[in-house]
């Protein structure tokens, strides 16, 4: 039965691939094909990306309301691009090539990441409440760090990185598409390997241990994967706050079942859906007169409620 | 054989484990009793590689648990902890699938499907083959998480409490077939066990332990006595010779 769901959900994707690229097209086809297929491509990155991240951050926190943003992952991306453009100046920054700036970034990313939320998972207690008030409170200060420090530039330099610091997916910056794109199929090959491995962990860290897996190791290697992820797709629109909980919730509704040779799948059919689709609605049938984030992370955010309501009912 | 010799664990500098030395003999049910807290679940996870040894050294045969490779343990040794946090949305056949993992790592084959079905009629789970844990009771959870064990298929089955919620007629059926996979199959089993009179009926050998150190150890017949659970349990009860085994009364 997933299976067949799976079909249904690829079409739907495909549907909404082909509306985003030809609905109210004007002028030449040489033109739109070339600009909406990037545009297209980015989005599809991105979908992959949040969903994919959000799935491996619940499966080694254990727990399917965290996931990577609410734990404050992209908030800390925004505040090292901030702290970079701070430290080497907006002009220097600027004549650095995108690529230079964005594995800056990113290699900044993987290491802080790995220091904060690695020993957060591997000495955390089985304490949900107190792991998703770290992350809120993370998350509340890498944004006031960020806002501090954005006071305190000038504003010239402030115009450089304000785009970065909201959710953004009209304009997308298309520099880093080739890069970014072999970065997060060589990180979805990984996850794909593993995916038998992360059914195991899922079990929790006594009974991986006993089916002969070594959960801390995995744990490391799961961060890192994540914090390529979240670089990716901060880079690309910025921070989306309640997409992934949003998607991975459906996920479960839509198939539920515990390997995640279905669920990575279907979580990112889910999310490109989401994303395309409500890109392309917004574009084409309300005129973009509300931004796509703010219709998720209004959906996500009334969800994300529920569910710790829900959860601190039972 | 497990050989554990020297074993010390302390957490925030107190000793759950003292000095522990023990030798746990092959296709036997050793039984560990104690009162709470003596550190037999502690002595369990150590064995189990669940919780890293600070001091000494445990041997499975010729595996050194801490540095021999973790899968290949779990080939030869498995162990159900007694509060196991699982994956509620799980069905009781995908459980006990999981117990082949150390062997199929994600591509079960035939003979994967083989023992899982087994372990399913052994544990007369057949009905239950398609449903959720979360929709099980205490006892049903209790025997599939037990059926798992069984389909890792290995030597040693390390078990702590696992008559906990199972009725009398469960726990025996389970003790007794315990007994048959130490006796036909040459399992060695190590136990923990509240309730002593089981330990007195089925185990071939119990060791005592009390605040991290270990006791008198030994045949049923010739360490259960008064005098021993006075010494252990601080309580005393009449100890009876019923068929050879002994019986406390309660």
């Amino acid at each position: 039965m997933p299976g067949k769901r799976l079909v249904i959900m690829t079409g739907l994707m495909a549907v909404c691939m082909v509306f985003h690229m030809t609905l109210g097209t004007r002028g030449s086809w040489d033109f739109v094909l070339p600009f909406r297929g990037t545009k297209l491509a980015a989005l599809l990155l991105v979908a992959v990306a949040v969903s994919t991240s959000t799935l491996l951050f619940q499966t080694v926190a254990r727990n399917r309301i965290l996931t990577p943003s609410i734990m404050g992952f992209d908030a800390l991306y925004v505040l090292i691009v901030t702290l970079s453009v701070f430290a080497i100046g907006a002009q220097s920054y600027g004549t650095l090539p995108p690529m230079v700036q964005f594995f800056l970034s990113l290699a900044i990313m993987v290491a802080a990441s790995m220091l904060l939320f690695g020993t957060l998972l591997l000495h955390r207690k089985e304490d949900i409440v107190r792991m998703i008030l770290t992350g809120i409170i993370l998350g509340v200060l890498f944004r006031a760090v960020n806002s501090f420090v954005m006071r305190m530039i000038d504003p010239n330099e402030y115009s450089v990185i304000q785009t970065s610091s909201y959710a953004r997916f009209s304009r997308i910056e298309t520099d880093l598409l080739g890069i970014s794109a072999v970065l997060v199929l060589i990180t979805l090959a990984l996850v794909w390997r593993m995916r038998h491995r992360l059914d195991v962990l899922a079990l929790g860290r006594e009974a991986a241990i006993n089916l002969g897996e070594d959960p801390r190791r995995d744990t490391v290697q799961i961060l890192l994967l994540i914090a390529v992820l979240v670089s990716v797709s901060t880079a690309f629109v910025g921070p989306v706050a309640f997409l992934g909980l949003l998607v991975t919730s459906l996920t479960h509704v839509i198939t539920p079942t515990a390997h995640h040779a279905i669920l990575l799948p279907s979580a990112a059919l889910i999310s490109a859906i989401a994303l395309i689709g409500g890109q392309t609605l917004l574009e084409h049938g309300l005129a973009l007169s509300t931004p796509l984030a703010v219709v998720i992370d209004s959906f996500g955010g009334i969800l994300f409620l529920f569910l710790i309501l829900k959860r601190a009912r039972t | 054989m497990i050989t554990v010799s020297n074993l010390t664990h302390r957490i925030a500098g107190k000793d759950i484990l003292h000095d522990i030395s023990l030798q746990i003999p092959k296709g036997q049910i050793t039984a560990l009793i104690g009162p709470n807290g003596a550190g037999k679940s502690t002595l369990l996870s150590a064995i189990a590689r669940l919780t890293p040894h600070q001091t000494g050294q445990i041997m499975v045969d010729e595996l050194e648990v801490g540095t021999s490779a973790s899968n290949t343990l779990a080939k030869r040794l498995s162990i159900l902890p007694q509060v196991p946090e699982i994956a509620p949305r799980l069905s009781v056949a995908e459980l006990i699938g999981f117990g082949r993992y150390p062997y199929h790592k994600g591509h079960p084959t035939k003979v994967d499907r083989q023992k899982t079905d087994e372990a399913i009629v052994l544990f007369e789970l057949d009905e239950l083959h398609s449903r959720p844990l979360d929709t099980l009771s205490g006892g049903q959870k209790q025997r599939a998480l037990l059926a798992m064990t069984y389909a890792q298929d290995t030597e040693y089955m390390l078990l702590d409490e696992p008559l906990n919620n199972l009725d009398i007629s469960t726990s025996r059926s389970l003790m007794q077939l315990l007994r048959r996979l130490a006796e036909t199959r040459g399992r060695t089993v190590v136990i923990v066990l509240h309730d002593i009179n089981y330990a007195c009926s089925y185990a071939d050998r119990i060791v005592t332990m009390k605040d991290g150190r270990i006791g008198r150890c030994g045949a049923p017949a010739k360490i259960v006595d008064a005098g021993m659970l006075q010494h252990v349990f601080s309580t005393q009860a009449e100890v009876h010779i019923v068929n050879g085994r002994p019986l406390i009364e309660v």
